[in-house]
Parts: C-alpha cells; sequence; structure tokens
C-alpha cells in the first residue's frame, strides 16, 4: 500500500474550559489549559492521503490540490486566531485536539471531492501534534472503494 | 518485531511529462517541473521484520543492512541527477511516490529472506513531504 503524508503547521490559542462544570470542576479537569485568558500552541498537522499512483504522472496525489484544500477550509480559518471564539465550529464544542482533530477531518471530507479526485485518492489519516508530547491521530476507514472515508476512531498518544 | 533504520541522500531531479505543454507541466507538478531541476535532501526509513535470533539476538545484523543501503541507495543515487544518471528515472517521471516504489524494487529482493521482510519504506522528500510503501497486507 503506497500513502503521501503531508505536513502543515498552524499556531492557534485556544481555553479547555465545559460551560457544564463549575468553575472548581473546569480548573481540576483542565488545569492550566483552563486559564481564562487562553494559551496558545505551535500545531503540526499531517494529513496521509492513500490511493493508486497514476502512471502517466507518477502522482498518486497532486500535493498543490491538497495543498490549496488544507489552506482554503483548515488553515486560513485557524492560523493566529484564537479557536474558541473565531472558529464557529467550537462556539459549543470544547477546542480540545481530539475535537479539533475530528473538526479538521470532517472539513476534508466535506470539500475533498471538491478539490481532489475523489474516486481515486482517499483521505486515511489525521494527526495532529499540539506539542511534542501530545499527538492525536483520527485514521479513516474506507466505507467503499468509491465512497466517502467514515471516521474510525481517536487514538491518542503522548 | 520491526528494526528501522535511516540513510540519507541528496539528489536533484525534474517532475516534467515530455508530451504536455510547459503550462500543463506547471498544472500537474508545480514548482517540482522547473525545467533546469532542484535538488532535495532524501531522507529513506527502512523497516525490516523479523524475530530476533536466538543465538545473536538480531532481527538483521545492522552491518548487512547499512551495506545494502549504501550499495542500492546511496551510491547510486547520492549527488546524482536522477533523470539523467539513474534508470528508471530516464523514462518516468522521478516524483517521490515513483523514486518510493523504485527503492522497494531495489531493496524488497535483498531483504526478504527466510528470517526477515521489508515491511515499510519511508521516503522523505521535504520534512514537511513523505510517502510511505507497506507490505501489502501488513498490520
Amino acid at each position: 500500500m503506497v500513502s503521501v503524508t503531508r505536513r502543515y503547521h498552524f499556531s492557534a490559542s485556544h481555553r479547555l474550559h465545559s460551560p457544564s462544570l463549575s468553575d472548581t470542576e473546569n480548573a481540576a479537569l483542565f488545569g492550566k489549559c483552563n486559564n481564562p485568558f487562553g494559551h496558545g500552541h505551535n500545531y503540526i498537522l499531517s494529513v496521509t492521503v492513500t490511493g493508486e499512483i497514476d502512471e502517466r504522472t507518477g502522482l498518486l496525489v497532486s500535493v498543490r490540490k491538497l495543498d490549496a484544500l488544507l489552506h482554503d477550509k483548515v488553515l486560513n480559518q485557524f492560523s493566529h486566531c484564537n479557536l474558541n471564539t473565531d472558529v464557529a465550529d467550537f462556539t459549543d464544542l470544547i477546542p480540545t485536539t481530539e475535537n479539533i482533530a475530528a473538526v479538521i477531518a470532517g472539513r476534508l471530507q466535506k470539500f475533498w471531492a471538491q478539490y481532489l479526485n475523489g474516486r481515486r485518492v482517499h483521505l486515511q489519516r489525521v494527526h495532529i501534534l499540539e506539542t511534542k508530547k501530545n499527538g492525536f491521530e483520527i485514521v479513516m476507514r474506507a466505507a467503499a472503494a468509491t465512497k466517502e472515508c467514515e471516521q474510525e476512531g481517536v487514538s491518542i498518544h503522548a | 518485531m520491526f528494526v528501522t533504520r535511516q540513510v540519507e541522500f541528496s539528489a536533484s531531479h525534474v517532475c516534467r511529462l515530455p508530451d504536455v505543454s510547459d503550462a500543463e507541466n506547471r498544472e500537474l507538478f508545480g514548482r517540482e517541473s522547473s525545467p533546469n531541476g532542484h535538488g532535495h535532501n532524501y531522507v529513506l526509513e527502512v523497516t525490516v521484520e523479523g524475530e530476533p535470533d536466538p543465538v545473536t539476538g538480531m532481527v538483521i545484523n545492522l552491518k548487512k543492512l547499512k551495506d545494502i543501503l549504501q550499495e542500492q541507495v546511496v551510491g547510486p543515487m547520492d549527488h546524482r541527477f536522477l533523470n539523467a544518471e539513474v534508470k528508471p528515472f530516464d523514462g518516468i517521471v522521478p516524483t517521490t511516490e515513483n523514486l518510493a516504489r523504485n527503492l522497494w524494487e531495489r531493496l524488497a529482493p535483498l531483504l526478504d529472506t527466510a528470517e526477515t521482510s521489508l515491511h515499510r519504506i519511508r521516503l522523505f522528500e521535504t520534512p514537511d513531504l513523505y510517502v510511505d510503501i507497506t507490505r501489502d497486507g501488513a498490520q
């Protein structure tokens, strides 16, 4: 099996705070990440694509088109923003890196066919490093060879 | 059990199809199609699967793996212009995908033995772009 992985960088701030918990419970649950003023990270996002290599061009995926998708639908909205206040997906969703990964995977799937040949190349994996020590990964399961991928699960490694 | 060894080589290439226009090449390959070529510091990670030998405690002798990588990868490719100097890239486009496939074809016959098999290769063209080839059926 052949895959291509492209790595992207974005810097953003966030605050982890659940409105259904008390301030004391939030502080206990999220620790420093509950700081009312928020804080930031240099996130490293890896996107893995699988499919077949086009024998004429030798390309599995157009990296230019993949970059365009990522810049248009993810990086331009996330980079140098406050995720809680500036990205509508997180108005009612805590911007943990698990949720950030899920939102990014959802955006990529939604616009995949618009930017890439969805019949030939598939989104396989979204991986985010929040810091060097915390990684979060969503691996897609191809529902069928020609259909859109669905989310299989989130694995977290530290 | 898996053992991974990394090797680096620096090479130049150009990604162009001879039968299409400059504009189409630019559309297909972007700056990789720049006519006079350009270079990368490629990094190759080679992962071999096997069980430690009961006598030596090793899956594979790393000296042997190092020698194979020197002979098959660094020797023929380091500080070369892939399109002109390394077959089959006189005839096919040296994209990272094709280069990874060629490296698999060079290495698999030497690493698929009674004791070991080539599990995966990961070829970095830059730190932000890599191609994996994993043995079919591997977990």
